[in-house]
């Protein structure tokens, strides 16, 4: 074992210590002797000096072994103390020391070990917090979306440079009407995460809208919202509701400033058109009148001459009639329009007949104990109703048949009549008089012991529509038919679309609020940073300059490093060519499949549009990129922005690889392929490996667009020329 | 020699029964249906009162009552505006573009024969 140094010295000083102690001790006795007998002592000692030494080295020896053994203990150990302490400190998991030695010497390592174990036991609660926290936030998120996606209305969320951070189904839905191209990407081009809103709405009635908010929040307003109408290229008017996003924190300094703005969107088209109904009605009936009025005073006023000549009596007369009929026609008029433009104030709302007659063969059931069929519904039709009054008139009325004339069974049937749709409840057997339907309808609708302030009649007249009884007598049926509302074409398509599509996640994106690009060059923008439109075609061949085209495109949109998967472009086309066999058993699109699709040169335009201000990545993108530049002279759309190639990008991080083929990479990164080639289905699996390339890419300092273009241009495939 | 009177309205209903009553009064009455022939009947025949309909067909009594006061020869020529409106707005534009009186329809014939006869001096 080696000694250590200060040990060695401190033993040093302990011989000498000894040694000057023994000589002191002589020379004591020496000059407390006489001459005589310090003589005799030099005579006694002189020949046993060596014992003296030899004593002197005894003792130095047994003192050394008790230093050392103090050194152990005292110093040694707390070394070693420290140092398993410091392994602790270290520690991730759980561990303990373990002290030996002395009685402080444990109690310290026992002192150690319990800090220790509080530490532990705050870091695993700190821990759980954290994962609290963030489930909590995660939750949140899910709930907002799911809130968003539920609304009615239309919300638009943007950052300063009016990027999009959230949307809602129904403002896609809303915004397409915006569109230049609804039928091929049906507004995708125009709203989706990291798109500008500029794209929809003229810049400057946006700046003039945020500039109002601004002086509402110099001013101190509680809540500083504003307000514009805009009309769409087809005409609808869109009211446009506009509030500032604020910072959380609530600084002094930061009062006036706001990172985004929130857009709520109404359609407003058919309020105005309603208004402008109510306005004419109340035209007729005040100018009109007014008119009518004066032409029959100054008539009568005429007839009152006693001295008229026959024929301009008759003349005066006639007058009196023409009026008085224009004035009941007016009238008329305006009883049949009231009952749409003027009555109808319920909130009503689209609903799929078929579902309302569900519910309500339900509901009639429980309540009434007895079995409900439904006869025939067309499915088809779509409702404009209030559907829980509308419920509640149902089951009112069967109830009554149930208690007061003991009826067994009932039916439900819905069809469509003109313009409006037929619910009947039928029922077989008794049938009653016209007073007691009159009674039922007039009579506040009643359920057990409660009793409501609304009558069957209320709940028709609100929906402006119409019920009655009637016989049946052949079949020996009975039934009450109502007539109903249908929701216009654009209620029904919006209707729809809203509850086909599973509207979630990626609707929001709030990272976004943070990113600004105002002013910096694309080039060196961080890979990880940039907006991507990857996309993949599917062709009649592998020759383009030989005639082969386009069939099938299909792109997805890469933002703030997330794949969209709901902001996608897939389109057929007619290639306007035979599409060989060889090349229908690759990608399963035939002849039959094209007929009726766009051509190119109206397909391109809308991809175009999609991919605005975003970078292009193609898996060999140079195949791509050959046909759409091909078509650039007949189409008049060039696609000038970056190109990314994935085949060349693979090559750069891996230049050993044999393969660098779209299935040999998916796999190497374990991606699922789904629809391999399918456009669609490779410009995803495309995606996926772009977002696993980039860090790989950063890892080798290619961090930029530009120093990617530069790595891709200078891998040995960028020779291969199509 | 009697006082011509234009009566400007697009109704003929009324018309007939204000061309029947002026005429019984004495006055010389000419007809327009629509503004525009309105005013090509002002600058031919030279009216001393016009009966302006506001609401006509190609050019509206504003429009005609405008035209006629901005005219330095048609500066006697009374205006009488006819509307069906009723709100003091068109009122008070009617006074504003010059008009020299007016009344809402309906409105009394003998009290119509008054404010002719006050505007043109109580001689037919």
């Amino acid at each position: 074992m080696r000694l250590d140094r200060r040990l060695l010295l401190v033993m040093a000083a302990a011989g000498l210590v000894m040694a000057g102690w023994l000589g002191a001790t002589l020379a004591l006795l020496w000059f407390t002797l006489e001459p005589d007998q310090r003589e005799l002592a030099g005579k006694l000692l002189g020949p046993r000096l060596a014992l003296l030494g030899m004593s002197w080295a005894v003792a130095f020896a047994l003192a050394a072994a008790g230093l050392r053994a103090l050194w152990r203990t005292y110093v040694n150990r707390p070394a070693r103390l420290l140092e398993e302490t410091r392994v602790l400190l270290a520690a991730t998991g759980a561990q303990q020391l373990n002290a030996r030695g002395s009685r402080e010497m444990r109690a310290l390592g026992e002192a150690i070990n319990a800090l220790a174990a509080q530490r532990d036991l705050l870091r695993e609660d700190m821990a759980r917090q954290v994962t609290q926290a963030s489930q909590r936030v995660q939750q949140e998120k899910n709930r907002l979306s799911a809130l968003m996606a539920e609304l009615t209305q239309s919300v638009v969320v943007c950052n300063l440079d009016g990027r999009i951070l959230l949307y809602n189904n129904r403002a896609r839905l809303q915004l397409r009407e915006f569109s230049q191209m609804p039928e091929l990407v049906a507004g995708a081009e125009l709203i989706g995460i990291g798109r500008s809103i500029y794209a929809v709405f003229d810049r400057q009635m946006v700046a003039h809208a945020l500039e109002n908010i601004h002086q509402r929040m110099v001013r101190g307003a509680a809540s500083p919202s504003t307000q514009f109408v805009t009309t769409t290229p087809s005409g609808q008017l869109l009211r446009v509701q506009m509030a500032p996003v604020r910072p959380g924190k609530t600084d002094a300094d930061d009062i006036d400033a706001f990172s985004g703005f929130v857009l709520m969107l109404d359609n407003v088209t058919r309020n105005f058109e309603q208004e402008s109904l109510r306005d004419r009605l109340l035209y007729g009936l005040t100018e009109g009148s007014r008119s009518s009025l004066a032409s029959m005073q100054a008539a009568l006023d005429m007839l009152g001459y006693a001295d008229i000549e026959p024929e301009m009596r008759e003349r005066f007369m006639r007058v009196l009639r023409e009026e008085l009929t224009a004035m009941s026609g007016r009238i008329t008029d305006l009883v049949q329009h009231s009952t749409q433009g003027l009555k109808t104030r319920w909130p009503l709302e689209e609903m799929l007949g078929s579902d309302l007659v569900t519910a309500a063969r339900r509901q009639i059931e429980v309540y009434c104990a007895r079995s409900v069929t439904v006869d025939s519904v067309d499915e088809s039709l779509w409702l404009k109703v209030e559907s829980f009054s509308l419920l509640q008139a149902l089951t009112y009325l069967s109830s009554r048949l149930v208690d007061e004339f003991e009826v067994k069974f009932m039916r439900l049937r819905l069809q469509a009549a003109g313009p409006r749709a037929q619910l009947d409840l039928i029922w077989t057997g008794h049938a009653m008089s016209t007073e007691t339907v009159m009674t039922w309808e007039m009579d506040p609708m009643r359920f057990g012991a409660e009793s409501l302030p609304l009558t069957v009649r209320d709940v028709v007249e609100r929906h402006g529509g119409e019920m009655w009884f009637e016989r049946e007598r052949v079949r020996h049926e009975a039934f009450f038919r109502f007539l109903l509302p249908l929701a216009t074409a654009q209620e029904r398509l919006e209707a729809t679309e809203l509850s086909q599509s599973d509207s979630r996640p990626e609707y929001y994106d709030f990272d976004l609020f943070q990113t600004s690009t105002q002013g910096s060059e694309l080039d060196d923008q961080l890979l990880s940073e940039l907006s991507y439109t990857v996309f993949d075609t599917e062709t009649t061949g592998l020759n383009p300059s030989d005639g082969d085209e386009i069939i099938q495109i299909g792109a997805a949109r890469i933002v703030n490093g997330k794949l969209l998967r709901q902001e996608t472009f897939e389109q057929l086309v007619d290639p306007q060519r035979l599409i060989p066999t060889a090349s229908s058993e690759i990608h399963g699109i035939t002849q039959a499949m094209v007929v009726g699709k766009p051509a190119i040169g109206a397909v391109l335009p809308a991809l175009h549009a999609f991919a605005r201000d975003t970078v292009l990545v193609a898996h060999n993108a140079a195949f791509d990129m050959k046909f759409l530049q091909l078509k650039e002279a007949s189409t008049g759309v060039a696609f000038h922005q970056p190109v990314l190639d994935t085949l060349l990008l693979s090559a750069v991080v891996h230049p050993n690889q044999e393969s660098h083929q779209l299935e040999t990479l998916a796999e190497g990164f374990n991606i699922t392929l789904q629809g391999r080639h399918t456009a669609m289905g490779d410009a995803i699996v495309t995606a996926e490996v772009w977002l696993r390339l980039i860090p790989l890419l950063a890892a080798m300092g290619i961090r930029t667009l530009r120093q990617a273009r530069q790595a891709a241009q200078e891998t040995y495939y960028a020779r291969l020329k199509y | 020699m009697s006082k011509k009177i234009l009566v400007a309205d697009d109704e003929p209903n009324i018309v007939i029964s204000l061309e029947y009553l002026l005429k019984r009064e004495g006055y010389s009455v000419q007809v327009a249906r629509d503004g525009k022939e309105a005013l090509d009947v002002i600058a031919r025949e030279r009216p001393d009162l016009v009966l302006l309909d506001v609401m006509m067909p190609i050019k509206t009594g504003f429009e005609v009552c405008q035209a006629v006061r901005a005219n330095e020869g048609l500066q006697g020529t009374k205006i009488l505006m006819l509307t069906a409106k009723g709100r003091d707005t068109d009122v008070a534009k009617g006074t504003a573009l010059g008009a020299d009186d007016y009344m809402t329809k309906p409105f009394s014939t003998r009290e119509l024969v008054e404010k002719v006869a006050k505007l043109l001096g109580g001689l037919p």
